[in-house]
């Protein structure tokens, strides 16, 4: 799968900015900034490799700004930056 | 039915606080072509993760002539979304042409018609054709006024009035009443002015219109109380039911409260009344 860089999301309340880059080795490796990070910093990482995890992706650097976004945010982000990153859609039409 | 944009996770998380009836998620207007892709996958993911509770969810999609329409049909339909708004409604194939769509996911899920559909009228042509879009599939639920683009088509602009739209919303009326289903009016987009807001309120109640489209929350309690009915309203059409039920009992169709006669249409007003009294939580189905 190549990666190019991309992004998604913004940095208002209630959002996350999610960067994608190729990655320097192996493994996604996530770099997060988040003002709830000593609470919810695994599960927002969690997230975050669940949803690479779905769309086969590896190998990839992935720095996030969180701004108290919600799971389903989160996700959301993540998967339209990883569609923008390898210009494969999820959706048929 | 209260407008939430597509691209803007804060507002899409909160909305059910305010209690509207219906919550319409937007991917057409309010998301700029380069976030189409992501608002997609946030109304994707909150219709699956938000709990709306009873609300009605709907998402209005891009057109079908877009890249955008097929793709927006996929994921709300995935998502489970109640109902699709198509936008920009000209012709009755348009929504036999969304409804194919619909058809081919829910065919994948194994859920074939769990999906209804509305068509915003936006357009003269639109207009012309109210009463066949309207009847174009039975998983039409509704049909509504789009004003700013109507007027543009019309090459007229909106006035405080509304003249400019009184063909097209005693059109849409007529045609949703015909075809039996719901008619819903455009969005009044002045958040200063709310007394002019509650007067187009009562003034599209009067037309017979089911609901209004409103764009921000502070606008449902105006909407709620214009169309929530009236205690004596209510003591009324008690009255009436209760007076065609004993009258049933009997073996006679016709009754007399108050030296009016009673027949079927003040019956039906009657239990509309009831009705719109139990979805605005005046009173108590158990009640009736």
């Amino acid at each position: 799968m190549t990666v190019k860089q991309a992004q998604a999301g913004t940095l208002e309340s209630g959002d996350i900015f999610i960067q994608i880059f190729p990655a320097e080795t192996q493994g996604i490796d996530i770099c997060l900034d988040s003002t709830v990070a000593y609470q919810f910093g695994e599960q927002i990482k969690h997230v975050i490799c669940e949803t690479a995890a779905q769309f086969g992706l590896r190998d990839a650097r992935i720095e996030a700004i969180d701004k108290g976004a919600l799971d389903c945010t989160i996700r959301a982000r993540t998967a339209a930056a990883i569609e923008r990153a390898t210009g494969q859609s999820h959706f048929e039409g | 039915m209260m407008f939430v944009p597509g691209n803007n996770p804060g507002m899409m998380a909160d909305a059910h606080i305010y209690q509207p009836d219906s919550i319409m998620l937007d991917l057409e207007d309010s998301v700029t072509l380069a976030e189409k892709d992501a608002a997609r996958w946030l109304v994707f993911n909150a219709l699956q993760s938000v709990d709306y509770g009873d609300t009605e969810m709907v998402v209005r999609i891009n057109p079908l002539n877009t890249p955008f329409g097929r793709k927006d049909i996929d994921a709300v339909v995935r998502a489970g979304v109640h109902v699709v708004r198509m936008p920009k409604t000209e012709t009755a194939d348009e929504v036999r042409e969304v409804e194919a769509e619909i058809e081919r996911v829910e065919r994948q899920l194994g859920c074939v018609g769990r999906t209804q559909i509305m068509a915003a009228i936006e357009s003269a042509l639109g207009v012309v054709n109210a009463y066949d879009i309207a009847t174009a599939s039975k998983r039409m639920m509704g049909i509504a006024l789009g004003a700013e683009d109507y007027c543009a088509n019309l090459k007229t602009q909106r006035t405080p009035g509304g003249d400019e739209l009184r063909l097209a919303r005693e059109t849409i009326v007529v045609a949703a009443r015909a075809a039996g289903i719901d008619a819903l009016d455009t969005v009044f987009s002045n958040l200063n002015d709310m007394e002019a807001f509650r007067a187009e309120v009562e003034y599209i109640k009067t037309l017979g219109f089911d609901g209004k489209s409103i764009i921000n929350p502070r606008q449902i309690e105006v909407v709620n109380e214009v169309f929530a009915p009236k205690e004596k309203d209510i003591a009324k059409a008690r009255t009436i039911l209760a007076a065609i039920k004993e009258a049933e009992a009997r073996g006679s169709g016709v009754v007399s409260v108050n030296g009016k006669m009673v027949d079927r249409p003040v019956v039906l007003r009657a239990q509309r009344t009831i009705d719109l009294a139990i979805a605005s939580g005046i009173i108590d189905p158990a009640e009736v």
